[in-house]
C-alpha cells in the first residue's frame, strides 16, 4: 500500500501499485486484478489516474526507434516529454505539442490529449500520433491509428486510460534550428484588450496569456500576453551561444523543500504577487530571446511547487467556452471569480483553434485555467461556475478535474453517452479500466 | 573508447548506471538473466546517446558458467559494476532453505564467483575498476531481513578484502551502499522520502565514486550517519527493537 495522489494532492488515497517492464508482465498483472487504471508521472491534477489498483508506467520507458530524416520517434508510453527534449533538442528536434509541464509521460499526453500554446496551429497531442499499440483488458494488443482501428484510436486519444493501457506510440518531432524562442510580451489593461490581442496573434506559432484573476472593475482581466516563435540560428546574438545554438547550459534548479502551512497563501499574498507580476511588465510590446525551458516550462524549474498550497491540496479549474460566447461569457465568468476573491496567482488564458475529436477537451474558443486551494467555499463556487460554463456551451478539462459531477460531464461532452457505451463494452470481462474520476462522472460504475 | 561491464543490467539502478556511462561516452556490455529485457534497454541507450551496446546472457547462480561468460566478452571492460541482487523473502527463509540458498547464492556466492574472474583479468592487465553494489542491510543484522543482510555483509567484507588485495596492482574496488532507492524492488512500499534516492542518484554516485577512486559510497549522505547510529546501538537494546 502506498499513499498516492496526483499533482493537486487532492484527493490522496491508499493504493496498491504495480509497475511493469514488458507487455507480457503487464498482461499477467491484468489477469490478476478486477479493476485498475494506469498512472504515469502523476501530473494530472485530480483523480483521473487514481484507483485502489494502479499500474505505474514510468519503468516502461524505452526509446525504441528514431528516424533521423523524418523525425519519427517510436517509444514506450512511460517515457517523459522531458526525456525526449533532453535527447532530441540538441539534435535539432522539438515536440509537436507540449503542455506547460514537460514532466508528463507520452501515455498521459495521449490519454488526456494534452494541448499547448500552439493549439491554434497544431491541434492537441493526439493529432500527431501516427500509430500506437494499446493493451486491452484481456491482454490482447490493438495497433491503432487514424486509419487502422480508427474507432478504438478515438476512444484512446483523450479517453483517460479507460479503453486500455497505451504501450507504444509513434509520432513525428518537429525540426528546430535553435533551442531558443523569440518571445514577444504585451501588456493588456483588461479583458477586451487581451482578447483583441489573441485574435491579432493568430499567425504566431505559440500564444498564451497570464491573467490577473483578482483585479476588479476596469482592470478586470488585465493580462500579459506571451507569444513566440522558434528562434532561427541567424536570430541568436553572440551571447546566446551562437556556436552551439541547440545546447543549453544546465539551468538553476530550485525546489519547494517542505509543504507550506495552509495559511501561507491568502488574499494578501496572492494580491501582492499578482500586482508585482503585472507591473513588472512595462506597458507596450517587448521582445526577447529565451531558452525553451523558460518559455514553455517556467514552473518545472521549481520542483514540487504544488507544496505551496499546503496539505489541503489544490485544484485547477480549467474550462473552455466557444469563441462565439467568448467575450460575453468570459466576462461573466471572470467577474464571478474576481468577486469571490478565491482565485490564486496562476491563471492562464488561451484561444484554441478548431478541434473535432471524439472525446478531447479543446474546441474553438477561449480556455481559462485557474488554481484554487481546496476549500468548501471554492467547491461551492465551482458549482456555480459549472452552470455558467455549461450555459455558454463549454466544458471542463478532465485532466485537471477532481470534482465535477456526472450530470455536468454528460451535459457538456457531446459524445459522453457513446463513449460510456463503448467503454462499458470494452470493459466486459476482467479487469475493468476505471479511475475515481470515471466512476464519479458516471463513465464506469 | 572505454568499456563498462554491467552485471545484472536490467535492474533500475543498473539501467541508470548504463545511461550515465553512455552519456559519459563509454561503450557498454550489458549482462543479465533475462536477455529478452535487454533488447529495448539497448535500443534506448543507442538512441539516447549513440552508445555502442553489447548484450549478453548471465546467470549469477550458474557459477560454473562464469569463466566462459567472461571469456566470451570480445571487448574486455575497463570497469565492471556488479549490480545484481536478490532481496528474498525473510519470512519464507525461516523455514525454506531454498530461499536462503538463493539469497546467499545471488548476493554473495554468485557475485564473488564472477568478480574473482574479473579481478584476475584486471590484476593481470594492471588496471581497471570494480564496483560492487552491496547494501546498508549488511551493516547490522535486523530481524526483518537478516538473510539478505548477512549475504550483503559477506559481500561487503569480500569487496573490502578485494580492495586490499588489488590496491597494489592499480585496480580500484569500490563498495556501494545505496540505502532506500525507488526501484521495482521497493515500488509497492511507502518509503521515507528524505532517505529515498532515485536510481539516477545512485548512478551519479557510482560514476563519480569510481572516477575519484572512493572506497565506500552511500547515495545520500544521511545514510552514513543513520548506519553509524544503528551500528552503535548496544546489543542489549538492539535485540529488543523492531527493525
Amino acid at each position: 500500500m502506498r499513499k498516492m495522489s496526483d499533482w493537486g494532492n487532492y484527493p490522496v488515497i491508499d493504493a496498491e501499485v504495480f509497475g511493469f517492464e514488458t507487455p507480457e508482465e503487464l498482461k499477467t498483472r491484468l489477469g490478476s486484478l478486477d479493476k485498475v487504471i494506469a498512472y504515469g508521472n502523476g501530473r494530472s491534477y485530480g483523480d483521473a489516474s487514481l484507483q485502489e489498483n494502479m499500474l505505474l508506467t514510468r519503468r516502461f520507458n524505452k526509446l525504441l526507434s528514431f528516424d533521423e530524416t523524418t523525425g519519427e520517434l517510436c517509444c514506450q508510453a512511460g517515457v517523459m516529454l522531458s526525456e525526449i527534449l533532453e535527447v532530441f533538442v540538441p539534435r535539432g528536434w522539438f515536440l509537436p505539442v507540449t503542455p506547460g509541464t514537460k514532466l508528463i509521460t507520452v501515455g498521459g499526453a495521449i490519454a488526456a490529449d494534452v494541448h499547448g500554446k500552439n493549439h491554434h496551429k497544431e491541434g492537441a497531442f493526439g493529432q500527431h500520433i501516427i500509430s500506437m499499440d494499446v493493451m486491452r483488458n484481456d491482454g490482447s494488443i490493438v495497433t491503432c491509428s487514424p486509419l487502422e482501428n480508427a474507432d478504438f484510436f478515438n476512444l484512446t486519444v483523450g479517453g483517460m486510460g479507460l479503453a486500455g493501457v497505451i504501450l507504444h506510440a509513434t509520432f513525428r518531432l518537429h525540426p528546430i534550428e535553435t533551442a531558443y524562442i523569440r518571445e514577444e510580451t504585451i501588456r493588456a489593461a483588461n479583458l477586451a484588450e487581451i482578447m483583441d490581442c489573441f485574435e491579432a496573434s493568430d499567425d504566431w506559432t505559440y500564444s498564451v496569456a497570464w491573467i490577473d484573476c483578482l483585479a476588479k472593475g476596469d482592470a478586470m482581466g488585465r493580462s500579459i500576453m506571451m507569444r513566440g516563435e522558434h528562434a532561427r540560428a541567424a536570430e541568436l546574438v553572440q551571447h546566446f551561444r551562437k556556436g552551439a545554438p541547440l545546447n543549453l547550459k544546465p539551468g538553476l534548479k530550485l525546489g519547494v523543500p517542505v509543504t507550506f502551512p495552509n495559511f501561507a497563501l491568502n488574499k494578501l499574498t496572492m494580491n501582492a504577487f499578482n500586482f508585482a507580476y503585472y507591473n513588472k511588465c512595462r506597458p507596450g510590446t517587448h521582445t526577447r530571446v529565451c531558452d525553451y525551458n523558460s518559455f514553455f516550462y517556467p514552473l518545472d524549474a521549481i520542483a514540487n511547487w504544488n507544496r505551496i498550497y499546503g496539505t489541503r491540496g489544490f485544484t485547477q479549474y480549467q474550462f473552455v467556452i466557444p469563441k462565439a460566447a467568448g467575450r460575453e461569457g468570459m466576462g461573466t465568468i471572470l467577474s464571478r471569480i474576481t468577486e469571490s476573491g478565491l482565485g490564486s496567482f496562476l491563471a492562464v488564458l488561451k484561444l484554441f483553434g478548431e478541434q473535432q475529436s471524439f472525446m478531447s477537451f479543446p474546441m474553438a474558443g477561449y480556455t481559462l485555467a485557474l488554481d484554487f486551494p481546496i476549500s468548501l467555499k471554492a467547491l461551492e463556487l465551482f458549482k456555480e461556475l459549472d452552470a455558467m460554463v455549461a450555459d455558454f456551451g463549454g466544458r471542463l478539462y478532465l485532466a485537471k478535474d477532481s470534482r465535477m459531477d456526472a450530470e455536468m460531464f454528460s451535459k457538456t461532452y457531446p459524445n459522453a453517452d457513446e463513449f460510456k457505451q463503448a467503454i462499458t463494452m470494452l470493459n466486459e470481462g476482467a479487469p475493468k479500466f476505471e479511475s475515481l474520476q470515471s466512476k464519479r462522472i458516471g463513465i464506469t460504475e | 573508447m572505454k568499456n563498462v561491464l554491467i552485471l545484472g543490467a536490467t535492474s533500475d539502478i543498473a539501467q541508470a548506471i548504463a545511461k550515465k556511462y553512455a552519456a559519459e561516452g563509454w561503450s557498454l556490455t550489458l549482462a543479465a538473466l533475462e536477455p529478452g529485457l535487454l533488447g529495448p534497454i539497448a535500443s534506448d541507450l543507442e538512441i539516447r546517446g549513440d552508445a555502442t551496446v553489447q548484450t549478453l546472457e548471465f546467470d549469477a547462480l550458474d557459477f560454473s558458467s562464469h569463466r566462459k561468460f567472461y571469456e566470451s566478452i570480445e571487448t574486455k571492460p575497463d570497469a565492471a559494476i556488479c549490480v545484481f541482487g536478490y532481496m528474498g523473502d525473510q519470512d519464507k527463509a525461516r523455514t525454506d532453505f531454498d530461499e536462503v540458498a538463493r539469497t546467499i547464492g545471488v548476493n554473495f556466492t554468485g557475485a564473488v564467483s564472477i568478480l574473482n574472474i574479473v579481478a584476475e583479468d584486471f590484476e593481470k592487465r594492471g588496471s581497471g575498476a570494480i564496483a560492487g553494489v552491496s547494501s546498508v542491510a549488511g551493516d547490522r543484522g535486523r530481524q526483518s531481513n537478516y538473510t539478505y543482510g548477512s549475504a550483503k555483509a559477506g559481500f561487503t567484507a569480500y569487496l573490502s578484502g578485494l580492495r586490499n588485495r588489488l590496491a597494489k596492482s592499480g585496480v580500484h574496488v569500490m563498495t556501494v551502499k545505496p540505502g532506500f532507492v525507488r526501484t521495482k524492488m521497493t515500488e509497492s512500499l511507502e518509503l521515507p522520502a528524505a532517505l529515498t534516492a532515485e536510481p539516477v542518484q545512485v548512478a551519479d554516485v557510482v560514476f563519480q565514486g569510481l572516477e575519484k577512486k572512493r572506497n565506500t559510497v552511500y547515495t545520500l549522505w544521511m545514510w552514513r550517519w543513520v548506519m553509524l547510529v544503528i551500528r552503535h546501538i548496544p546489543e542489549f537494546i538492539f535485540k529488543k527493537m523492531k527493525l
